[in-house]
């Protein structure tokens, strides 16, 4: 659709591991395909091995593509991205304390940010524009705050430096690799009302990358279910949460833990098992030695995407065509 | 009423700090039955690692234990002698600590650790401890073959699988646990829950869980208690505490967590930040984030009264003229 | 905050921290005594230390503290002038072994790949050089050394070790979110490798710099030991050589060898004690709570 954001046709990033003898190719992305519309929050949702954060590492320009293309506010991407496009996709990361530099104060990256990324403002509009981004995402005093050290501020408040810094260089999308995941549960909620509001009153849109369901649902438009490196189902969070189609979503739903769900619910769910590590892999649905309605077919050949509405798409012989 | 196994009364915890003492537990008590499931859930701060690091005793320098009792089937464990201390740690009281990769050495294979575990704590001969490795091991569903793994061989699932399996060597009466699944992901998360019952509702073990996330004990655990700052908020049976919460830190915890289920609405979390522990508030520790709080509030600590069952430490359910 | 008061707030917050050390007060008095003899050795300089005016051989006495020497100089004066010699070349060494060490190192570090692999190899095969006779090889090579070729000669064999030391430190710190940030938001190489990276890395860096200036007071009093700098000179390690060849203990004049050594000793004593108390000051976040009056107003708050 053309006036997306971000558009990702068939990214591939493979990692070669081992030594000499037994080297192989770790495929921890394979033909990824989905875009993000502006003022969008899309969540990409995988437990660790899924290839979420290979994903927003390669978009955020950290790694090249091994192959496929990227297309960002219509331009296609080369290799490595130039510094204006890291400035319109940055990245928050996951870990509030291994994310800002200990021994630079708070404002230091915040100001680099502005002076690489906006040159219309000069030392005096830095300045202001530093205290009225922290400010936003609600840390006050701004001025206060920003000459603060990070072994002064909490893990919540860490993390929303990490979004204002983000919005220090007008991004139209941020990229968001497990903001909450390391946060108290109690912190979370205001991290994700911040991301909300960044949608709705700043209009920037958000890749939110995490494993947690709930989170998920609580503040993304549409959801992208990935599994060992593959899209395994993506439609709107009401399709995917209240029809999920593919049995790996509807086995993170059955797991999900939810005091408000009673716990008869997941008493059909038996599995135990764990994602693969997918090197040097076949042919076939990565899914199968877990699934419970895996077939012959399966195990021979990659499932291709099945259309159930104008949205909501899965990879799985097991649907039927609507 | 059978005694309980642990009788904790008034614990109180000290952190050294260059600005003065912190007190991370401020007067923990609560008793433990045989084979019940405690699980003890606050923010990042609010004392409940100290709190059982205490009652392991394991605590090191800058915290140092000040005052209170901790009673082991009636045995006083803070002023037992080290030796004797060391009878009990793992044959009667196990740790599973937060994370496997910390706590595991991770040149030693399984195998090995186990059997350090077994020669420390008794005089069994090689083929004993070989025997009593497999069997916890299989009891933990990991393939036995596993003894010779090393850590950074297994998923992070199954190495917290190994630290149960160690905990379990000797058949403990209370195992405590740390967060230990804070670390994994969502079905390895449900999957060591379902794993830790299992063996519970076989080998009989009481178990004190510590966590920050309740929605993972709220189908396993038998109580509840929240704690904030250093103190326990709300005590009671788990689905009573989820279902109505009283205590305001409480209700506020419950409305924090986004729901699978249910018409999605605004939630507010809990505004503020946790008060410090060197210089607390006068009045209820909770007082300053408390949407309700009055004037009482701010001038008298609140007492933890338990009505019915269900223990609270708030002026507005338990008014203090009513006592 | 300008750049004054940010240096001066920062000495202040050293000079809290290390009232509380005492180990790290010691080696501070130590040094800065020193530090003062090397600047003004006039005001401690009895006697001129280069006159052969005095009464050779005379052991303690009042006018002459530490004795004299064999040739009638006052061993005192000479010690006092020798400190600026010998504090010169431990921090000239120190300095320049610490630029090439940081620079070599973390090189290697941040670029991987093959600038890592011949980098590393370079330093590895300096490093397994023996040292002292390497050292003494070259400056015989360049006969009579001046102090600028003793220091050359210090410096070129005495970087590796810091290096192999600071390479480590940058690997495990390479990719932590912080410095992956800083690339995400466009900054330039060099610019991670200078501002993010380096001053996490400060303590090492110092702890670097002060083990190579106690190698360098250690490496350039052997060499002036054994004649191979120019021996006219005033400096700890001239002494012991004059001493040792005027056989100052059978003479009867033990003060002359032992005064030089025990400097020597006392120099290296406060580097060393400097050197284990250097984490603190410059990481922030293990700094001790400064009651200054901004931090009791955020407290109440």
């Amino acid at each position: 659709m053309s006036g997306d954001v971000l558009k990702v046709e068939n990214l591939s990033r493979y990692f070669r591991v081992g030594g000499f003898r037994s080297a192989g190719t770790l495929h921890a992305t394979d033909e990824v395909t989905f875009s993000v519309a502006p003022s969008e929050i899309v969540a990409l949702v995988g437990e660790s091995g899924s290839g979420k954060s290979t994903i927003a590492r390669v978009l955020a320009g950290l790694y090249p593509p091994t192959s496929g293309t990227i297309t960002f506010e219509g331009e296609r991407q080369g290799k490595t991205s130039s510094r204006k496009v890291r400035g319109r996709m940055p990245m928050v990361f996951q870990d509030p304390f291994g994310s800002i530099n200990p021994v630079l104060r708070v404002g230091h990256s915040l100001l680099r940010s502005l002076k690489l990324h906006r040159p219309e403002l000069d030392k005096s509009g830095r300045a202001a524009e530093a205290i009225s981004l922290v400010e936003k995402v609600g840390l006050l005093p701004g001025a206060e705050v920003l000459r603060r050290y990070p072994h002064e501020l909490s893990g919540g408040q860490r993390q929303r430096l990490g979004f204002a810094q983000a919005l220090a260089s007008r991004p139209s999308l941020i990229l968001a690799d497990e903001p909450v995941s390391m946060l108290d549960v109690s912190i979370r909620i205001g991290l994700l009302n911040v991301m909300r509001s960044l949608r709705d009153d700043e209009h920037v849109s958000v890749l939110y990358i995490t494993h947690d369901l709930a989170s998920a649902r609580y503040v993304a438009d549409r959801m992208i279910v990935l599994y060992a490196g593959r899209i395994v189902e993506e439609g709107t969070t009401e399709e995917v949460i209240g029809a999920p189609a593919h049995p790996y979503t509807r086995l993170l739903m059955a797991t999900a833990p939810d005091p408000r769900l009673p716990l008869a619910h997941d008493t059909d769910v038996q599995d135990l098992g764990e994602p693969p590590k997918v090197i040097n892999p076949g042919p076939g649905c990565r899914f199968a030695p877990r699934c419970p309605l895996a077939m012959d077919q399966c195990r021979l050949s990659t499932p291709t995407m099945v259309h159930l509405s104008p949205t909501q798409r899965a990879a799985c012989y097991a649907i039927e065509q609507p | 009423m059978t005694t309980p196994i642990l009788e904790v009364r008034d614990l109180k915890v000290e952190y050294t700090t260059p600005a003065g003492p912190a007190l991370a537990v401020a007067g923990v008590s609560f008793d433990l039955a045989p084979g019940e499931f405690l699980a003890i859930v606050g923010e990042s701060g609010c004392g409940k690692s100290t709190l059982l690091y205490s009652i392991a005793e394991l605590l090191t320098y800058p915290a140092q234990t000040v005052s209170g009792s901790v009673r082991f089937n009636g045995v006083e464990l803070r002023s037992l002698p080290a030796e004797e201390l060391r009878q009990h740690r793992w044959r009667d009281i196990s740790v599973v600590m937060q994370s496997a990769m910390n706590a595991l050495n991770p040149t030693l294979s399984i195998g090995a650790q186990l059997a350090d575990a077994c020669r420390a704590h008794t005089d069994w001969d090689d083929q004993q401890i070989a025997e009593r490795s497999a069997h916890v091991l299989s009891m933990v569903s990991i393939d036995v073959a596993h003894l010779k793994s090393f850590p950074f061989q297994l998923s992070g699932g199954m190495r917290q699988r190994a630290m149960i399996a160690m905990a379990l060597l000797l058949e403990p009466q209370l195992i405590i646990m740390d967060e230990p699944t804070s670390a994994l992901d969502v079905v390895a998360q449900r999957s060591l829950m379902r794993q830790v019952e299992n063996l519970r509702r076989e080998l009989g073990f009481a178990v004190l869980f510590v966590t920050h996330d309740m929605s993972v004990v709220s189908h396993f655990s038998d109580r509840l208690a929240v704690m904030y700052a250093g103190e326990i908020v709300e005590l009671g049976g788990t689905r009573d505490v989820f279902d109505h919460p009283r205590h305001p830190y409480s209700s506020g915890l419950m409305d924090a967590f986004p729901s699978l289920v249910g018409a999605p609405k605004e939630l507010l979390g809990i505004p503020g930040n946790p008060p410090s522990l060197v210089n607390p508030p006068q009045g209820c520790l909770f007082a300053p984030r408390c949407p309700f709080a009055t004037d009482e509030c701010r001038e008298f600590r609140p007492e933890l009264i338990t009505v019915n069952g269900r223990a609270v430490r708030c002026h507005l359910v338990n008014p203090r003229s009513a006592v | 905050m300008n750049p004054a008061r940010r240096l001066g707030r920062a000495l202040f917050v050293a000079w809290v921290f290390l009232r509380r050390d005492k180990k790290a007060m010691v080696g501070v008095i130590i040094l800065f005594i020193l530090l003062v003899i090397s600047a003004f050795p006039s005001w401690f300089t009895p006697d001129d230390p280069a006159a052969y005016a005095y009464t050779p051989g005379i052991g303690l006495s009042w006018a002459h503290p530490l004795g004299t020497t064999s040739f009638g100089q006052d061993v005192f004066s000479q010690l006092m002038a020798g400190t600026r010699q010998s504090v010169m070349i431990a921090l000239v060494v120190g300095f320049f072994c610490t630029v090439l060490s940081v620079a070599i190192g973390i090189t290697a570090a941040y670029s991987g790949g093959i600038v890592d692999d011949s980098l590393s190899l370079f330093t590895d095969v300096v490093l397994v050089i023996p040292t002292f006779p390497l050292v003494i090889v070259i400056a015989a090579y360049l006969k009579g050394a001046s102090f600028w070729t003793v220091a050359f000669v210090l410096v070129i064999t005495g970087w590796s070790y810091g290096a192999r030391q600071l390479r480590v430190q940058a690997l495990s710190l390479r990719n932590r979110d912080y410095l992956l940030a800083a690339r995400a938001r466009g900054e330039a190489s060099w610019y991670v490798i200078c501002v993010e990276l380096i001053p996490p890395m400060t303590s090492l860096i110092v702890a670097n710099f002060l083990g190579a200036a106690l190698y360098a007071i250690i490496a350039a009093s052997g060499l002036q030991f054994v004649g191979l700098a120019n021996v006219n000179t005033e400096a700890w390690g001239t002494m012991l050589y004059w001493a040792q060849n005027n056989e100052a203990f059978s003479a009867g004049l033990p003060l002359w060898a032992l005064a030089p050594g025990i400097m020597i000793a006392i120099f290296g004593s406060a580097l060393a004690l400097l050197n284990y108390a250097f984490d603190e000051v410059s990481n922030p976040a293990l700094r001790p709570v400064v009651a200054t009056r901004k931090n009791k107003k955020r407290a109440v708050a």
